[in-house]
């Protein structure tokens, strides 16, 4: 038996089928940050993917504006209920950053300042789903929202667009990273609601 | 509690609510399957209206420990959606689906082996998941020394003003934002880094902080303990506000 809470839903807002289940718009946007907010400049930044034989590839903030910068229009989900639509981001797309790089494996440990890690399958990251992001809503990112750089994956729960982030592991099978060893799920579909394990 | 509790839906019943501040709810809620939560955890309310719209939305637990009676302290946001029903419409007896427990970082556990002092400092309803590490703490006969810190606006808005004139084992100080106590020694105003400093653990000790309130409080506080010399990876935050 369902409960049914009488009296309540006078207030929704209008249906939009762009909101996943359990999901709520806002117009302002919320910070969501486990620890201290990092403060990093562009000049010290830099981002490293490293393969399972040890193979590094670097770009420091110069070389990633370079690889070409995108503009992105996305809606958003957090994990905490709230929704964000039609956000307008600029980023390098991961699909660049992984032309060159060698692997065998299907998942990633990303790596963020500030300690935080975030574990994703290589597969969302990749084919238009997901970028470096150094600006939103016109503005460079502020370090409260992850700037200089973060990464952007819309199609999932937002605490895996990592905030600060630096660099991503390539690794053969699924380990979870900080939020999901916190109780997060591993993958984070907000159309399937996976919000927890 | 050694290992994470699985999370998952419970119903609740509300076994009692009164007014907590002249903007928010304690509500008691009896819920027979709770697997019991560390303090500091969350859970997430979901309201179903006859016609099966729903809406969702987290609060931190203020109670913890192997109980079926979860504590709540509901602030009401006044253009929000769930806050409102859960302050004015919601009644004894009434049914509430919760899921939880929620969130493993943000929490404070007896078991844990470290004994440095935990300092506790919180703006406004951010005080309800240290309330609950303060309780638990009080309930430990012999542990790490507490210390909170609590900026509120005006007495009316304290919540547990009452649990917390009676905590023996957490040195509490309630800084007033906007009107002080009668008779209060200390002027209405807000915290600076000046102020601040005497009220925390010094850094010398190595406390682990937990912080908790809205966006602008948390990053402010943050800034100061980094300023007074406390390690970065010895503090957690919560933060919350915006998401009406």
């Amino acid at each position: 038996m369902p409960v049914i809470n009488s009296g309540f839903g006078s207030r929704r807002g209008a249906g939009n089928p762009r909101l996943p289940p359990g999901q709520t718009l806002v117009d302002d946007w919320p910070v969501l940050t486990a620890g201290l907010t990092p403060d990093i400049g562009t000049h010290e930044w830099t981002f490293t993917i490293t393969t399972e034989t040890g193979a590094e590839h670097g770009w420091d903030w110069n070389a990633l504006q370079n690889v070409g910068v995108e503009d992105i229009i996305t809606d958003i989900h957090c994990v905490t209920h709230w929704s964000k639509l039609d956000m307008a981001w600029r980023g390098v797309p991961l699909d660049r950053l992984f032309e060159d790089v060698e692997t065998s494996c299907d998942y990633v440990m990303v790596r963020s300042d500030g300690g935080y890690t975030t574990n994703l399958p290589l597969a969302d990251l990749l084919e238009g789903q997901a970028w470096i992001a150094t600006e939103a809503e016109g503005v460079a990112l502020t370090p409260e929202h992850g700037g200089p750089a973060r990464l952007l994956v819309p199609h999932l729960y937002f605490w895996k667009s990592a905030k600060w982030v630096r660099g991503m592991r390539m690794m053969p099978s699924d380990e979870p990273g900080f939020w999901e060893q916190n109780g997060y799920h591993l993958r984070g579909d907000p159309w399937r609601e996976e919000r927890y394990w | 509690m050694t290992s994470p509790v699985r999370a998952s839906w419970h119903v609740g019943r509300v076994a009692s609510r009164r007014r907590e501040t002249t903007s928010a709810v304690r509500l008691e809620l009896d819920v027979p399957t709770w697997p019991g939560n560390p303090a500091g955890a969350h859970l997430d309310v979901r309201l179903t209206a006859p016609d099966g719209y729903q809406a969702t939305r987290s609060y931190s637990v203020a109670s913890s420990g192997p109980t079926t009676r979860v504590t709540l302290a509901v602030d009401e946001l006044p253009s929000g959606e769930v806050s409102p029903y859960l302050v004015h419409q919601l009644a004894d007896g009434d049914e509430l689906e919760v899921h939880g427990p929620l969130g493993h970082y943000f929490v404070w556990t007896p078991t844990e082996p470290d004994r440095s002092p935990v300092q506790l400092i919180a703006g406004g309803s951010g005080v309800v998941p240290l309330f609950a590490m303060a309780v638990a703490r009080e309930r430990e006969a012999d542990h790490a020394d507490f210390r909170l810190l609590y900026s509120v606006r005006t007495p009316e808005d304290v919540f547990f003003a009452e649990e917390l004139s009676a905590l023996s084992k957490t040195v509490v100080d309630v800084v007033h934002t906007r009107r002080s106590p009668t008779g209060s020694p200390r002027p209405p105003g807000r915290l600076t880094p000046e102020s601040f400093a005497e009220f925390v653990f010094p850094a010398t000790s190595t406390p682990r902080i937990f912080v908790c309130g809205p966006t602008p409080f948390v990053e402010t506080i943050a800034h100061w303990l980094l300023k007074l010399g406390h390690d970065p990876n010895r503090i957690r935050t919560e933060r919350f506000g915006g998401s009406g």
